[in-house]
């Protein structure tokens, strides 16, 4: 079916699977879910299917892990199938941390039961009875639509015992979270779930041998679990035929930063940059100059014009520079510092670390203090390679992904803008004009009417002259407010 | 609620749900009614769309205009929120961005009553899996 919304068409990049019933059904009603083609893979699976099967078809299907991994979810789901116990668990992932991504957010809020029944599925192919969405509690309204969902779906018998009249039962807990980031990691996660301090340990042993309190649990993201129904009603040669060849199906991001179009995107794998930026996006406001697209978040990195034709997958993200992520992608332009970019992250990362290894609770600090100098103005060229090594350091030693990505804001921001450190460092100056210590007001004397109008309104008294005369900005008692800027008329007033 | 035992069940909500196919699914399927779904994910409620879905259902009933207003998540589109979805009878749906009461009220006069264009149309723009 095509609804084409009354205007022209060209062909259309994105394609809405994961997305497929968001914004479309009313998410309260499990009827709206049903008529279109809700809760048929479970029956199918459980009717008709072995776990194996099931297994073999999500293999098939290229499905990888969407929370940032991208690990291949049938080879996951085999792991916790082939290690027995007395019970097992299914757990969806829904922290999700990022700063400025609600791509799980809105799935949940939009299409419940689509999560629901993909667990389901989970825990009939693995052999596991229980299902647990670990979720934030700053997210009361996808709270909400689960409690509903979850309800629903047992009133219908579509969670519970006996589930499509066969021996088969399962059902489905939520539990919250802090909204500490580091809670996404899964080890962590189900720390928490445990009612223990949210901190990771090492694996070996991965949670599909040894997850919640020691039985083999199934950890996948909102995303991942989204596509699952989908899969198995349009068969894994419909899916795998959508994306590239390590990368199948599509990727949801939270498209954000200097374009248009602001909001959700749901695009193939393969994809490129260019396409999702200027196509979709929408070309960049006030015709300020394109710099660099963020992606992954505080584990990812900058791109540049350069890596812009390439097609979106995770392993071509990683060799860019940077990762997929969880699908924070940020779209920046001239005005944006990078170094301040990469300082905003650490600042971040430094407030989430969770402390237990020294590397990452001691090294980001170190990190952003460097950055912080250098965006004052008092950071030296021997800065830039301890910025190097220490990253480097940090990200071989650290204890979780959190600490063995946390450099990768700065690495790529050194890579990809040295230039811009260096003129921090050596010339004492911000390009972007983002960095306030870095600023300097003056007023153009050909300009100045000396209308006192800026020195009436400088709050802190920096400017002075007579009447009809040229007026001069004392550096050294301004504070950068830019009052004086804004309210000069006659363009005396610039920043350097 | 009897409950779902086997797939024939689930066929025969589905058909009851959509005895008209291109209803996509709404709750009331009465051939005559205009269908409008109001984008109700977090951003859309922050942008304003719980006052947009009241005026609505509101506004349709006092002018005597057979409708269903429903909620729906997040259709995408957060820099036009908040978003409806419009399908009048018998015809493709249309998605309007920037949309608050006054909006709302000019979407009902003009585009429902008159079939005459408003603003803030949001091309779809995107395949599903269907096609
Ligand atoms: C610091 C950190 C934060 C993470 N946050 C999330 C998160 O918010 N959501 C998520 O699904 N995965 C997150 N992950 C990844 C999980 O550890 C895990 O790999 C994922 O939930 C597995 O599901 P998937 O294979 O379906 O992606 C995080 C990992 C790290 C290291
Ligand atoms: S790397 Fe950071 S977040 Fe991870 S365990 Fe170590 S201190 Fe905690
Ligand atoms: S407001 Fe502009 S023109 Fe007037 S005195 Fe200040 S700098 Fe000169
Ligand atoms: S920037 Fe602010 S503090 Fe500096 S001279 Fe202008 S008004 Fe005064």
């Amino acid at each position: 079916m095509t609804n084409l919304g009354g205007s022209k068409m060209s062909q259309h990049k994105q394609i809405r699977i994961a997305l497929n019933n968001c914004g479309v059904i009313d998410p309260e009603n499990i009827k709206e879910y049903i008529a279109r083609d809700g809760y048929m893979a479970l029956g199918k699976c459980l009717t008709e299917m072995k776990p194996e099967d099931i297994i073999r078809e999500i293999k098939d299907s290229g499905l990888r892990g969407r929370g940032g991994g991208g690990f291949p979810a049938g080879l996951k789901w085999e792991i916790a199938c082939k290690n027995k116990a007395d019970q097992k668990y299914v757990v969806c992932n829904a922290d999700e941390g990022d700063p400025g991504a609600f791509m799980d957010r809105s799935i949940l809020e939009g299409d419940p039961h689509a999560v629901l029944e993909a667990m389901a599925i989970c825990g009939y192919s693995m052999g596991a009875t229980k299902g647990l969405i670990y979720i934030r509690a700053e997210y009361p309204l996808a709270i909400e639509r689960l409690k509903i969902a979850i309800e629903q779906a047992r009133e219908f018998g579509l969670l519970g015992k006996n589930l499509f009249g066969t021996d088969f039962e399962f059902d489905i807990e939520i539990r919250y979270g802090a909204g500490a980031f580091v809670c996404g990691e899964e080890t962590a996660l189900i720390h928490s779930m445990e009612g223990l301090r949210g901190e990771p340990t090492i694996k070996p042993p991965y949670p599909a041998e040894s997850g919640y309190f020691g039985k083999p649990t199934n950890v996948n993201n909102v995303e991942t679990y989204a596509n699952v129904p989908i899969i198995l009603r349009k068969g894994a040669n419909w899916f795998n035929k959508i994306g590239t060849e390590k990368s199948k199906g599509t990727k949801v991001f939270a498209l954000a930063g200097k374009i248009k179009n602001v909001g959700l995107v749901e695009v193939p794998m393969g994809t490129t940059l260019r396409e999702v930026i200027y196509e979709i996006g929408g070309v960049i406001e006030n015709d300020k100059k394109f710099k660099t697209v963020q992606t992954g978040g505080p584990s990812g990195g900058c791109l540049t014009e350069k890596h812009l034709d390439t097609p979106i997958d995770f392993d071509n993200l990683v060799q860019a520079g940077s990762m997929m992520g969880s699908g924070g992608m940020i779209v920046m332009d001239e005005d944006n510092c990078m170094v301040s970019v990469a300082k905003f992250y650490l600042e971040f990362t430094v407030e989430e670390s969770c402390g237990k290894c020294s590397p990452c609770r001691i090294g980001n600090k170190r990190l952003y203090e460097l950055l912080d100098r250098i965006t004052q103005g008092k950071g030296e060229m021997e800065d830039l390679k301890r910025l190097r090594n220490m990253s480097n350091v940090i990200k071989d030693t650290s204890l979780c992904g959190l600490g063995q990505t946390s450099p990768n804001p700065v690495l790529s921001t050194l890579d990809n803008f040295y230039d811009e450190y260096v003129a921090h460092v050596v010339d004492k100056k911000c390009i972007a004009g983002q960095c306030k210590d870095l600023m300097t007001y003056f007023i153009i004397e050909e300009n100045c009417v000396g209308c006192t109008a800026c020195a009436r309104v400088c709050p802190v008294g920096a400017i002075t002259g007579e009447k009809k005369e040229v007026h001069y900005i004392n550096p050294e008692i301004c504070i950068k407010c830019g009052a004086c800027e804004e309210r000069c008329k006659f363009d005396a007033i610039i920043v350097k | 609620m009897t409950k779902i035992k086997t797939l024939a069940d689930l066929e025969r909500i589905k058909n009851e749900m959509r005895s008209d196919k291109d209803l996509n699914g709404s709750q009331d399927n009465s051939e005559n009614a205009v269908k409008i779904k109001v984008g109700m994910g977090t951003s859309g409620i922050a942008s304003g769309a719980r006052d947009v879905m009241d005026f609505l259902t509101e506004a349709l009933e006092k002018r005597n205009i057979e409708a269903v207003v429903s909620q729906t998540g997040d259709m995408g589109y957060s820099y036009a929120e908040p978003t409806i979805e419009v399908r009048k009878p018998g015809q493709k749906p249309v998605v309007f961005g920037y949309v608050d009461v006054k909006k709302a009220d000019l979407i009902i006069e003009k585009y429902i009553k008159l079939g005459e264009e408003v603003e803030g149309i949001i091309p779809v723009n995107y395949k599903t899996i269907d096609d």
